[in-house]
């Protein structure tokens, strides 16, 4: 089994909020996270599949299409965009790192399975160097 | 669901890696540049992996603030800038990155509930690092 990831970057602006909670607790649990005018980060994103090489082509996938997958459902949704304000899954699940993990997860899972041949395996989201999350598709 | 949640620390140390159970040679056989007696130091970067459910009100796994926190005051402030061969967890182990990654699990292990502490990860340097995933 071979382990290939493809990475890629996008900028957003996000905030925090639950909208079941008073102001004072989302700022008391968020922080200056829970500014509502937002704020942004540049994002890198890791994408890994999984699988063995094809016998002819050598490859677990074609990293163009790879690439261009990526583009479609991430990054045409994600970049330069605001989170909560224009990906339909952030109007009510709050755009945190964690949650924007499984969302590139849930976008990508199904172009990876249609293409076969590879299964997606681990999506990695880092806000910052230093800050990151992940989602390997577990329940 | 389950996500995992990382985050990345530097701290600064020096160490000087010699076994008490070899004799002069040895370790220097053993350890090379790293036995000089003088020591020698590093930037340290600790990676911290948690994982455990998203919680649905937060969206998060872990509280960056409580583990930010527990780093803080279990790792860093113990380990940076100091010589990790004064440290007691060395008294009876090598200071080697392998054996400050078993420690720094160790530390924090128990201060992150409800997130489980997965992974740690210290890089020495740009070319070489440990992890340690628990028993």
């Amino acid at each position: 089994m071979i382990f290939l990831t493809r990475r890629a970057t996008f900028s957003a602006s996000h905030y925090y909020w639950n909208e079941a909670w008073t102001a004072e607790k989302n700022e008391q649990v968020f922080g200056r996270c829970a500014n509502r005018n937002g704020h942004g980060h540049n994002y890198t994103l890791e994408v890994t599949v999984a699988g063995e090489p094809d016998p002819v082509t050598g490859f677990v996938v074609d990293l163009k299409w790879l690439k261009d997958a990526i583009e479609r459902e991430v990054l045409a949704a994600y970049d330069h965009r605001h989170l909560n304000l224009e990906a339909p899954e952030f109007a009510k699940a709050i755009p945190t790192t964690e949650n924007i993990a499984i969302a590139a997860w849930n976008r990508l899972e199904p172009a990876v399975t249609k293409a076969g041949g590879a299964r997606l395996s681990r999506i990695r989201v880092y806000e910052t160097p230093e800050i990151f999350a992940e989602y390997r598709g577990e329940p | 669901m389950r996500a995992y949640f990382g985050r990345r620390y530097m701290l600064s140390a020096s160490h000087r890696l010699h076994a008490d159970a070899l004799n002069a040679e040895e370790n220097r056989a053993a350890y090379g540049k790293c036995n000089n007696p003088h020591g020698h130091g590093h930037n340290y970067v600790v990676e911290v992996l948690a994982g455990g459910p998203v919680d649905e009100e937060t969206g998060m796994v872990v509280d960056l603030g409580a583990l930010d926190a527990s780093v803080q005051t279990k790792v860093l402030d113990r380990f940076d800038h100091a010589n990790l061969n004064l440290d007691l967890l060395f008294a009876n182990r090598v200071p080697t990155t392998e054996n400050l990654c078993k420690a720094v699990f160790e530390l924090i292990e128990d201060s992150i509930a409800p997130a489980e502490l997965v992974q740690v990860r210290v890089e020495e340097t740009e070319n070489n690092f440990f992890e340690y995933a628990g028993k």
